[in-house]
This record gives C-alpha cells, sequence and structure tokens, in this order.
C-alpha cells in the first residue's frame, strides 16, 4: 500500500530496553544514521552503574534518547516524541515521561505473567483498552518484534536466544524506516562489527532489513516521516561523543604545543573512555599510564611534567578527591597540568553513570592553603574538544594545573561537530628554560650567573619550565614554601604572605587574556539574564528560545572560564535586572558570583541526575521575568526610559 | 665490586659528562639540616661521593622524594629534585622515569614514607619495575612528627602514641620487596660507606626497580636501634653478609678462618643458622642473587629479626633482569610513531575521523 509522508522538523525517539538489549548501540546506529542524512541532532545515553542489572528488572532498564531535527537544536530533548520499549520494565520505567498522545512502540513478546511482575505489573497493560489505559492514552503499537526477528533469520541456524538478540536490530530497521534514515551506514557498520562471526553479521544484518521491511508492507503503520537536513555553518561534519572530542583535544594539546602528552589515569565513570581513547593514540607520542591509584595517577602525570611532558590526569569527582594534595604541590611547583573531571551525581561514590556539576566548588577551594586553581568548562559534546586545548594553553602557558569540569551529560552525549581546521587551532610554546637567568654582581664586581626557578615572566607572572637535561639549571623544588625569586625552602612570614599572593594573582592574570564574554541578547531589552556554565548551555539556550517564542526578552551568558571569571562578567551582571543561574547542583556558580560581584542571583537548582528541562526551565524564567516587571517601554515623550 | 667493573645497564640512555665529577659539584649550596649525629648525613656524603663515579651529566639526574627527615636529602644535592608529598615519590618518579629515557632518577624515602603512607606506590613501582633506584632510609621510628612508632617497629615499642607498647606487627622492608616482585633488592648500613657505595653501585648498574633498605641511626628518637649490626663487638654475629657466590658464612672465625655460623635450608622450608662445625660446609646455601625464583632470597630476608634488631642478612638480596615498565611503554611509542609523519597533518586525519559529512 502507498504510505503517506508526513514532515516534522523535529522527532526525539528514545529506544528503552534491557541492560543487555543492546539499546545504546541501537541509539548510537541511529544517531550515526541522523548525522549521515544531516540532520542536527543530540543525544542522551542513560544507563545503570550496574553491567548487568538483574534481567528484566526497573534497575536494569538502559535507555538512549536522540533528537534530530531539521534546524540548529540545542539538547536532547526533554520528552520523547517516541518511545520504543523493548520490555515490561523499559515500558514502565520511561513511561511517566511521555505526553499523552505521543507515540509508543512495544516489543509484546515479554509482556508475559514472569516479566511483567518484574516489572511491577500486576496485569498485562498491552491487554487494557478502558479509559485511561496505554491504547487509550497514546498511539500504541503492540508488536512482536522478538518473535519478527527470530521468524527472519531462523535460516541462519542460531539459537533461539541468539537469534532473539538481533531484535534491536528488528527495531532499528523499522524506526529507520519510519524516519526515512540512510541504511548504509549501519550495515557497513555490522559486516564490520561481526566481520569474525559470519552467522551473527547475516543474523544482525537481516533483521535491520526485515525491520526496514516490515515498516514498508504492514498496515500498522501509515505514516512514513520526513526530517529534512539542517541548515548548518559550511563545514565538514561528524557526530562526537564529550569524551571523544575530549580525547582528540587532548592529543591536539600535545600536538599544538609540541609536547608529547603523559596520561596518568585510574579507571572511573564516567571518564574512563578518555583514558580508552588516548591509549589508541601512541603514534602521536601518547603515553597512557593507568596508575595503581588516582593519586598515583596524578602524581606520575605531575612527575611527567615536571621531565617536560604534557600531564594529564582523567578522572570524575571521587577521583579528585584523592588527587587533592597533588593538586596542591601542583600550584605550589607551579608545573603545567591538565585534570580532567568528567562529573557524576554525588558525594561519594553516588550516582556514577548519571550527570552533575557539584564539582565546581571542589574544583575551586577543595585544597589546603590558598591554592588557586584555574577552571575551564565545556558546554556540548563538541565542545569538549575546544576547552580541553583551552586547558592545555592554560597550563602551559602559566605553568599552573588547571581544571577542565565535563560531566556525564557532555561525555557520554554527542552531537555533530564541525572539525576544525587544524590552522585554526591555537599554538603554545613550552618556552622550557634554557640557561641561567639571573646574574648575581659580588663587592667586587665579579658576576656569577644562575638560575632561579622562581624568577617570573612580567606579563604571565609565570615561572620557568625548567626540564631535566638542560645544563646550567639544576634546582629543586617542593612542596615547601619557596623563596620569591630563588625558589628555596622560606619560612620567612613576609615571603610567605607574598608568595601566597603572588599565586593568586598569576591565576587572575590569566582573565587578561580571554576574550569578552558573549552576551546573547538578541532583542537588547531584556532586563532578565540566564547565566550557566558546562552542559546546562543546551537547556538554557532552549529554555531562552522558548521564552523569546513566547514575545518574551530573555539574555543568555554561558561561562567558558570559572576561575578567574572574565573581566567583563561583573559589568555584565550589572546591566540587569535580574540573573538566574540554573546549575545542577545547589547553587555552587551561584555563590561565587554573588561572593565576588555581590549580585543576588536567583538560583535553579536541579539535582536528580538528569539533565535540566528545557521546558520547566523557560517556566521559570518567565516567571522571573513576571516578577521582574516588564521591559520599558517608550515613554509620552518617545524617549526610552533608562535601562539599569 | 667497583664502579668502572660495572656495565651499568641500569644507565643506559642517559648522557654521560665530558670529563671527571667531583663532589662538590654534586653538593647544593643548601645547608644541611637534620639533627647531629643523624645517620642521614653519612648516607649523604656517601651518595656525593658515588654520583661523580657514575660519569653522568649531572642536569640528568633527578633526586624524588616524599615527606620525612630522609625526603629532605634532594635538597642537599646540586642535580635536579623534587621534594614531593608523603608517600607520593615513587608515583611521580615513575612520571619522570616514563617520560624521559635520559634521566637517571632516584627515590629516597623513609620507612613511614615508603612503607606506611606510600606502601601502595612502593610495591606497584616495585611489581612494574620502572627503572627507579629507591633509597629507603629505615631508622624504625616517625622522626619529623617527633617520635611516634613506624611500620618497622618493633613490637612493643613505646612511643608517643603508644605508651603501653606497639601492639603493630612491623614490615620487613626486604620480605616486601621481594613478595612485590622487585627485581633488585638490597640491604645496608649507613654507616658503612664502603658497603653501601658498593651497593648504591650496583642498585644503579640495574636496569629497573632497585630497592636499597638502608638501616640508618636516628640519634634523637630510637638510638641505637642498630646497634647490634654496627658495633664491633657484636656486628660479627649479627651481620650476615651475602656475596653472591659464596656461602652464607658469618660470627667468629671458626678452624678455616671463615665464619663458624652458616646458614642451611631448614625442615620448614626456609633456611636457618646453623653451626658449619656441626652441618659442614657443603651443607650451606650458597647465595645467589640472580635467581629467578625468589624463594630464597625471601627465605633469607626472614632471618631479620622482627623484634629488637640481633641478626639481619645484609647485601644484595635479589638481582634479576626483567623488562622494565619505562622502556617497554618507550617502545610501544617509538614502534606506533614511526610512520607517523607530520604531526599535525596526522592530527587532521584522526579528529575527521571516517563518517564525516560536508556542508556547502
Amino acid at each position: 500500500m502507498a504510505k503517506q509522508v508526513q514532515q516534522l522538523d523535529r522527532v526525539i525517539i528514545r529506544f528503552a530496553g534491557d541492560s543487555g538489549d543492546g539499546m545504546q548501540l541501537t541509539g548510537d546506529r541511529f544517531t550515526q544514521e541522523s548525522a549521515a542524512f544531516g540532520n542536527d541532532l543530540a543525544t542522551f545515553p542513560n544507563f545503570p552503574a550496574e553491567i548487568r542489572a538483574p534481567q528484566g528488572t526497573l534497575p536494569g532498564v538502559s535507555s538512549f534518547q536522540v533528537h534530530f531535527a531539521d534546524h540548529d537544536i540545542l539538547t536532547a530533548g526533554d520528552a520523547p516524541d517516541v518511545l520504543v520499549a523493548m520490555n515490561p520494565a523499559a515500558l514502565k520505567a520511561n513511561l511517566a515521561d511521555m505526553v499523552p498522545g505521543t507515540a509508543i512502540i512495544v516489543d509484546s513478546h515479554d509482556f508475559s505473567g514472569r516479566n511483567l511482575a518484574k516489572a511491577g505489573y500486576e496485569s498485562n497493560p498491552l491487554d487494557d483498552d478502558g479509559p485511561g489505559s496505554l491504547a487509550a492514552t497514546y498511539n500504541l503499537s503492540v508488536l512482536d518484534l522478538t518473535g519478527m526477528t527470530v521468524e527472519a533469520v531462523k535460516e541462519f541456524g542460531l539459537s533461539r536466544k541468539d537469534a532473539a538478540r538481533a531484535k534491536n536490530m528488528f527495531a532499528l530497521g523499522l524506526l529507520s524506516w519510519m524516519y526515512g534514515r540512510p541504511t548504509e551506514t549501519t550495515i557497513d557498520f555490522l559486516t564490520a562489527r561481526f566481520a569474525k562471526a559470519p552467522d551473527i553479521r547475516d543474523a544482525n544484518i537481516t533483521a535491520f532489513k526485515a525491520g526496514w521491511n516490515f515498516g514498508e508492507t504492514t498496515e500498522a503503520f501509515v505514516v512514513q516521516y520526513e526530517i529534512k537536513p539542517a541548515a548548518m555553518p559550511v563545514g565538514t561534519y561528524r557526530n562526537i561523543s564529550g569524551n571523544l572530542a575530549l580525547a582528540y583535544g587532548l592529543v591536539a594539546g600535545g600536538v599544538q604545543t609540541g609536547l608529547p602528552v603523559f596520561l596518568g589515569s585510574y579507571p572511573i565513570t564516567p571518564a574512563s573512555d578518555i583514558l580508552h581513547e588516548l591509549s589508541k593514540h601512541k603514534r602521536f607520542g601518547v603515553t597512557t599510564f593507568q596508575a595503581e591509584d588516582e593519586i598515583a595517577g596524578i602524581g606520575a602525570a605531575l612527575g611527567a611534567s615536571f621531565a617536560g611532558a604534557l600531564g594529564i590526569t582523567t578522572t570524575s569527582g571521587p577521583g579528585i578527591a584523592l588527587k587533592s594534595e597533588t593538586i596542591g604541590l601542583a600550584v605550589m611547583t607551579e608545573l603545567p597540568l591538565v585534570i580532567i573531571d568528567v562529573q557524576r551525581g554525588g558525594p561519594s561514590t553516588g550516582l556514577p553513570t548519571k550527570t552533575e556539576q557539584a564539582d565546581l566548588l571542589q574544583a575551586m577551594f577543595g585544597r589546603n592553603g590558598e591554592a588557586p586553581v584555574p577552571i575551564v568548562a565545556p558546554q556540548s559534546p563538541g565542545d569538549c574538544f575546544s576547552a580541553a586545548l583551552e586547558a592545555v594553553r592554560i597550563a602551559v602557558t602559566y605553568r599552573t594545573p588547571v581544571m577542565l569540569l565535563s560531566d556525564g551529560y557532555l561525555a557520554n552525549g554527542s552531537e555533530p561537530w564541525r572539525i576544525p581546521e587544524i590552522s585554526e587551532l591555537p599554538t603554545v610554546d613550552p618556552a622550557f628554560a634554557t640557561g641561567p637567568n639571573k646574574v648575581s654582581v659580588a663587592d667586587d664586581g665579579t658576576e656569577t650567573h644562575t638560575f632561579w626557578p622562581y624568577l617570573r615572566d612580567e606579563e604571565t607572572l609565570a615561572r620557568p619550565w625548567a626540564i631535566p637535561g638542560t645544563p646550567g639549571i639544576e634546582h629543586r623544588i617542593g612542596g615547601l614554601e619557596k623563596g620569591d625569586g630563588h625558589g628555596n625552602i622560606s619560612y620567612d612570614p613576609a615571603n610567605h604572605d607574598y608568595m601566597v599572593r603572588i599565586r593568586q594573582a598569576k591565576v587572575d592574570r590569566i582573565a587578561e587574556s580571554l576574550p569578552p564574554l558573549e552576551v546573547d541578547d538578541p532583542s537588547g531589552r531584556a532586563r532578565v539574564l540566564v547565566l550557566g556554565w558546562g552542559s546546562t548551555y543546551g537547556p538554557i539556550g532552549a529554555a531562552c528560545r522558548r521564552v523569546r517564542k513566547d514575545g518574551l526578552d530573555v539574555a543568555q551568558v554561558h561561562l567558558r572560564h570559572l576561575n578567574p571569571f572574565p573581566k567583563d562578567l561583573g559589568e555584565i551582571l550589572k546591566r540587569y535586572d535580574a540573573v538566574m543561574i540554573p546549575e545542577m547542583n545547589l547553587g555552587q556558580l551561584s555563590l561565587l558570583i554573588r561572593a565576588k560581584y555581590l549580585v543576588d542571583v536567583v538560583g535553579y537548582n536541579q539535582v536528580n541526575g538528569m539533565p535540566l528541562k528545557a521546558a520547566e526551565l523557560a517556566e521559570a524564567i518567565t516567571d522571573l521575568i513576571a516578577h521582574t516587571g516588564p521591559v520599558p517601554t517608550t515613554d509620552a515623550t518617545g524617549e526610552m526610559e533608562a535601562v539599569k | 665490586m667497583t664502579t668502572q667493573e660495572l656495565p651499568f645497564p641500569g644507565l643506559a640512555g642517559v648522557p654521560t659528562a665530558d670529563g671527571p665529577q667531583n663532589r662538590k659539584e654534586y653538593t647544593s649550596d643548601q645547608e644541611v639540616r637534620w639533627c647531629p649525629g643523624c645517620g642521614d648525613y653519612a648516607v649523604l656524603a656517601a651518595v656525593q661521593g658515588f654520583l661523580p663515579e657514575l660519569g653522568l651529566r649531572r642536569e640528568n639526574i633527578v633526586f624524588v622524594s616524599g615527606i620525612g627527615c630522609s625526603s629532605r636529602f634532594p635538597y642537599y644535592l646540586d642535580t635536579f629534585g623534587i621534594h614531593s608529598i608523603h608517600g607520593r615519590a615513587p608515583a611521580i618518579a615513575t612520571g619522570i622515569a616514563t617520560a624521559r629515557e635520559d634521566l637517571s632518577v632516584w627515590v629516597v624515602t623513609g620507612d613511614g614514607d615508603a612503607l606506611s603512607i606510600g606502601g601502595n606506590h612502593l610495591i606497584h613501582a616495585m611489581r612494574r619495575n620502572v627503572n627507579l633506584k629507591i633509597l629507603l632510609f629505615n631508622n624504625r621510628i616517625y622522626g619529623l612528627t617527633k617520635g611516634q612508632y613506624s611500620p618497622t617497629s618493633e613490637p612493643g615499642k613505646i612511643t608517643k602514641s603508644t605508651p603501653l607498647g606497639s601492639v603493630d606487627h612491623p614490615f620487613n622492608p626486604v620480605s616486601l620487596a621481594l613478595g612485590a616482585e622487585a627485581t633488585f633488592v638490597a640491604r645496608t648500613i649507613d654507616s658503612d660507606r664502603k658497603h653501601l657505595t658498593s651497593v648504591l653501585s650496583a642498585a644503579a648498574a640495574h636496569r629497573g626497580t632497585a630497592l636499597v633498605e638502608i638501616y640508618q641511626n636516628c640519634p634523637i628518637f630510637n638510638d641505637g636501634a642498630f646497634d647490634a649490626v654496627k658495633d664491633n663487638d657484636t656486628k660479627v654475629d649479627a651481620i650476615i653478609p651475602l656475596v653472591h657466590g659464596e656461602p652464607i658464612r658469618f660470627g667468629a672465625p671458626g678452624e678455616d678462618g671463615l665464619g663458624s655460623k652458616g646458614i642451611v635450608r631448614s625442615a620448614s622450608g626456609g633456611v636457618e643458622v646453623a653451626q658449619v662445625a656441626e652441618v659442614g660446609t657443603d651443607a650451606l646455601v650458597v647465595h645467589d642473587a640472580h635467581n629467578a625464583d625468589p624463594s630464597t632470597a625471601f627465605a633469607l630476608s626472614r632471618l631479620t629479626d622482627a623484634g629488637v634488631l640481633h641478626q639481619s642478612p645484609i647485601g644484595i638480596f635479589r638481582d634479576v633482569d626483567r623488562p622494565t615498565y619505562d622502556d617497554q611503554a618507550r617502545q610501544q611509542i617509538a614502534q606506533a610513531g614511526q610512520d607517523q609523519g607530520d604531526p599535525q597533518v596526522a592530527l587532521a586525519g584522526l579528529i575527521s575521523g571516517s563518517d564525516t559529512w560536508t556542508i556547502v
């Protein structure tokens, strides 16, 4: 039968199933297909910390949400338009996010006694057709995806269990048909992935095609949807996740500084993928050292930095807690060091696979003594690349540890990324010390040339990076307080006071190198500013668009640098009558902004392990605008009222 | 054994000095601030005298230390040095040694620094066999924090933190190192400069982690802890000398002029002390530091008293070859980078990947 084709501007699909059902792979393939098709997109993988939680249970549900559109989008979307639920638990766990009228495609195969009970259903919700039932509330499609998969692949002689495992590819095929996705990339992928297991390869490809063909022929679906490619800036694009972009940014940091990269790391969710990725790139001179613990990871990285490498350590919040003392040593020894914190839910072990932004104050203050550390944060998965390069720039230029705060949402989420030309990327000269830098003249006029490890550059206040193997600059550094200039141990009170202040001044000096903030205030009439940092960029941007669509004015500023703040931030804050700071914590940036600028910001705080929802945030912004008062209008004289 | 006879594989890749060096060149301008009579002075003097003999470029030597009295050591040597944080010196040194083949990397640590707060890093450095020379100054006490018992203090030790006597069982650093599969394990004494220097030479020659336990007297908080092995009256019965290829004998000379006591295999599977006159010389254990099987070395290490020291084997327990972590890590990188070409071109290829699309 002929199918109708309906145009949509955007769709949010969530694939949900058991941890072992391959939902992450399914979502990832759909994403790649959509990327290849040219849609803008954003993804949100959501999975349990357990590798295989008990099968069929609610804690075992794994999901992957992909939002794709014919225009520029900022988030993976608040609520799905389509839910694909592979078992009862996946249906139950995700139903609360579904708006009535949206589409739910259910694999009915496991909707029987024990599996229903494991998900907490007393009776089969698919059988109910009364008022308030699934069938009455949603656009419900009940299909035996597993059964059709097993039937489609029976020629390969697989066990029933193995045959059924291809059901995710059947579902992918069906959804790919429904949204007109190109199929070649997935077939190529399956061919490569299962090259060594021809039966499995053929079964998966067959299941994928069978799903497509089922969509094409069944009367269950009469409409096919079309989402045109998005108009995006000219360039070559790829799909990229935050952790991958971060790893590439660190490799690029090595190339652009001419330094060998040394990563000291200990596996931890959700940062381990950076270790995995960097360990593949030895040809770039990248050494990856999987240490015995978090402390050794950063210790070895700092040692490598002392020896003239680009020392890097990657971890999540609990790891930062363990590394704190070594970060302090890096502050004291003033050596370049890049510290990556892919934040997750805390405190303690917290929510390993969920996202949060609650390590800002740990990054800022989590050390003994006055130990300032510059902080940068990426705002989207692709932006992790340039944030990593910026962290490298600051670390090498200012001889300082730098904290980069990513989070679980950025790490695992993905988006199309315009691949930069290498010539666009900044280069940094490590400018190693080459010899004595201090001339002392004795009373008799004789000159001695010595090396002072703490003699500072006037512009950056950075000390020399003086690496072993260079004659004439042998010196000793360490955690004890240094005498200004000569760097020998000093317990002198005035010297300590001076050194504490100069270390702070050096970090503050970084602000001189930062570009002005971008203020997104399209009408120029906003009285409310929404200030954010990190992965909330997408939800905040989407919320601001909603608010503006409703005819209201709102401005948005997003911070790349959390320490030091850009020089123009204070002035910008004072331009607005109200400032809202949405954060996935209890108000950590709010605290810093209030303390530094004495601006009484309004917090919008959510700490549930999930990204902010644009719609809810838009409501809060709208409320704040209403509370702040109307946009100044022209008065009787035709003059604009002064905007504060 | 002298340094001249050594092939020094442990220092392969480290550039050599143009001419002879002297101890003065290795002495920094910083005033040494250990307590009068501290054993650390003797070790410092030995090291300052020994380093010039290595014939390395001074700027290619790095000393890394943790926290504690002994960890001030790097300040007094005019080489590169880091006085780091408590227990972490092996981790920091691992980064230095792995990043740079051309550096000779030494770790100076104490019994508290290495075996208590830094125990994890120590054992992992040794199992990896990173090319580090670790000098573990063992004074069996916490000195810099003013006299608490340490992880090598004898049971029952009365200190400020154990007024009724310590109920901790101590580590034997040599046993620990052997258990961690260290490839070079030795013990020497601060006051025996000749032996100390010979052990340092052998450690420098060894490629891989060398753990050298140095019995070091703390005259303030644990004076006399090693008197048994230092006093002329007692040391002949206290020091069990380990010399590769020689039967292990000690004690007052017997009829053949050699030690009247010797080490024999015990019924329990270990080793024990016997009278040579009773067991005969054929029964004595001949020390084999190059034995790949560490069992006998471990058995020998158990002859050290856990409590107050009355006897202890001194010398090189183990010296075997095993590929080092840092050599292998560098080799992987060298191999991977052979056909690299222009790194920026390679970088452009890397970040593009294979799945791209172009908007024009």
